[in-house]
């Protein structure tokens, strides 16, 4: 009997001992994956539950637990008054959303693609952005604006616009492009406590990707600076700049240069309004080459905007002319193999970085 | 309409070589054969993005199908995808992916029959267009600005509600003071009538008195149809939200 007492004495103690040895295994090991999906979700979970006055509203976002379930779990822990399912009127909402920002309160403002913002545009632009000038700082507006933003794949002209150079031109805005899972919990949690409208842009396409962060990035205070871009790779023979889904595809065409020597920086622009032009300036007065890429629509893109903001502060550092990199000038076409030339291809980005360094190029480009 | 159920049934089966969105009829078919087959060829329709059947009962065929597959020899070369069919020669004005836009689209139609019988003199021009639309619609404020000019200038359109009673997982229920859409028609000074079976004949017939109604001159009609979509919104969407016992058929 005493044997039976000291096994179950025994098999107690192990019970104790490896749970903290498997806790201390997984603190050894390497940094933690997570999807963008889950990282946006975390970010909208702990902002609402330190501040009551955070609230989400959007068409699907509740019961259907978002159309790209980013909003999955967040009715069922914080209720229906506080996770809104709206009739499909997006003027409708962004009204309402940005009348209870007047009052104080922080709405988080789902569009299922920015394509339907254009139904509230008015709003975004008339009644959130300006606001705060016209009251003469009277009136302010902690509101945000989120989605997928971009072409995703066969969705047609209408469902594949980029919208950042549109709000990225307006004074009021401020507006962020994640990229990874860093970018979107950190650059999410500093536009929900932002005093100021934000417009959130996110990319439908990189929901499901995993991408490594570090236990500071998952802790419920972590929070990004907005306005500040990061240089992802560091380099010295050409810069160059990105957002959200082409940042992955300049860091793919970084390593096909540096097999031919041409070592590239990376910047991924996080912001686009404010725009970094201090951190892009110095990367290019270091490598006195620019190359922008963007999904977007060429004419007055972010693209154009980065040209220009380097010509007027760093002209007699640059040593070619900046490449522009952009979508085709034309609605995105729905087939297939005319989509996929219409979004810049990491190819692109190789044969402008090899234009801007003089370098020979093949004519055809790569279908 | 069995043409319609047998095209929208090899669609999903060959959705994974379609490499887009596709929107299913299946279940609604009544409204559109009810409806586009008492028109004429230069009467207009404007659909929803569930829209391939209507252009299929219009007449645009192999044209159609070609579409879908991305095909040139489909009616818009590839380029605008299953929500956005166009034929000019059937006078399909698409397929819109925005709900509120395509409404629009048809009151200008009907404005444009209406300006070239007034101010053209063209005497004989008694085209009609028909507006297809969902029961979404009508909690958009577009949709009352439509209502409003259609009835005050007395524009030979049809508004055709399919009431699916289902946005992609959000009740219309859920989503609508008050769900009866038809009663939103007198506010403006239109007749406004509701079917509620999945009876061709019936839809017909009440498709008919619109047309006609239209055709004389005495203004707009907004008919609400009370269909159901037996498919979820899209391939892509799980469609857990709805009783499985409501899709049975």
């Amino acid at each position: 009997m005493l044997a039976i007492a000291r096994q179950r004495m025994l098999g107690q103690s192990f019970k104790k001992i490896l749970p903290a040895v498997s806790v201390l295994r997984s603190y050894s090991s390497a940094a933690k994956q997570i999807t963008v999906r889950e990282a946006l979700n975390s970010a909208l979970d702990e902002e609402m539950l330190a501040d009551p006055k955070v609230f989400l509203m959007g068409e699907e976002v509740g019961e259907y637990q978002g159309a790209y379930k980013i909003t999955k779990g967040l009715l069922e822990k914080y209720g229906p008054e506080r996770v809104l399912d709206t009739p499909i009127t997006e003027a409708g909402f962004t009204g309402i959303g940005v009348g209870a920002a007047y009052y104080g309160l922080k709405p988080v403002v789902e569009f299922m693609t920015f394509n339907f913002s254009m139904q509230a545009i008015d709003h975004i632009i008339n009644s959130a952005a300006k606001s705060n000038y016209m009251s003469a700082g009277q009136i302010s507006v902690p509101i945000v604006f989120r989605g997928p933003n971009g072409a995703a794949a066969g969705v047609g002209a209408q469902h594949s616009q980029c919208y950042a150079a549109w709000y990225a031109s307006c004074p009021g805005l401020k507006v962020l492009s994640p990229y990874n899972s860093e970018d979107a919990r950190g650059l999410l949690k500093a536009a929900i406590r932002d005093p100021d409208p934000v417009v959130f842009l996110e990319n439908e396409l990189l929901y499901g990707e995993s991408f490594p962060v570090s236990d500071e990035v998952l802790d419920s205070s972590f929070c990004l600076p907005i306005g500040k871009a990061k240089i992802e790779r560091e380099g010295k023979d050409a810069t160059i700049t990105a957002f959200s889904k082409m940042v992955g595809y300049a860091l793919k065409a970084a390593e096909m240069l540096e097999k031919d020597g041409i070592c590239a920086e990376v910047i991924n622009l996080r912001s686009i309004r404010p725009l970094d032009r201090a951190t892009i300036n110095a990367s290019v007065r270091k490598t006195n080459r620019l190359i922008t890429v963007e999904e977007g629509f060429p004419q007055h893109g972010v693209g154009a905007e980065i040209c220009a903001s380097v010509v007027e502060e760093s002209f007699s550092y640059l040593d070619a002319p900046v490449e522009r990199i952009a979508g085709a000038d034309v609605p995105m076409p729905y087939a297939a193999n005319l989509e996929r030339m219409a979004v810049p291809q990491v190819e692109d980005i190789v044969r402008a970085a090899k234009r801007a360094c003089y370098r020979s190029v093949p004519l055809a480009a790569t279908a | 309409m069995v043409l319609g159920r047998a095209f929208e049934d090899m669609c999903a089966q060959m959705y994974y070589k379609m490499f887009s969105f596709v929107h299913f009829y299946n279940g609604q078919e009544v409204v559109s054969t009810g409806f586009i087959k008492l028109l004429k060829q230069q009467d207009s329709i404007v659909s929803t993005y569930r829209d391939p059947i209507h252009a299929l009962s219009k007449g645009v065929f192999t044209r159609a199908v070609s579409k879908l597959f991305s095909k040139t020899t489909g009616c818009c070369r590839g380029q605008g995808g299953s929500m956005h069919m166009f034929s000019w020669e059937h006078n399909v004005l698409g397929g819109f992916a925005f709900i509120s836009e395509r409404i629009f689209v048809a009151t200008d139609a009907a404005f444009t029959s209406e300006y070239k019988r007034e101010v053209l003199k063209e005497v004989d021009c008694d085209h009609v267009t028909l507006a297809f639309s969902r029961d979404e619609t009508c909690n958009n404020g577009q949709f009352f600005g439509c209502l409003n000019m259609a009835a005050l200038w007395k524009l030979p359109i049809v508004f055709v509600i399919e009431n699916n009673l289902w946005a992609i997982g959000m009740s219309h229920l859920r989503a609508t003071s008050d769900p009866q859409i038809y009663k939103k028609g007198p506010a403006f000074e239109m007749s406004g009538v509701h079917v509620d079976e999945m009876d061709v004949l019936k839809v017909k017939e009440v498709a008919k008195e619109a047309i006609d109604r239209v055709r004389r001159g005495e203004g707009p009609t907004l008919v609400e149809c009370e269909t159901y979509r037996f498919r979820g919104h899209s391939l892509a969407d799980p469609d857990e939200l709805r009783d499985p016992a409501e899709k049975v058929h």
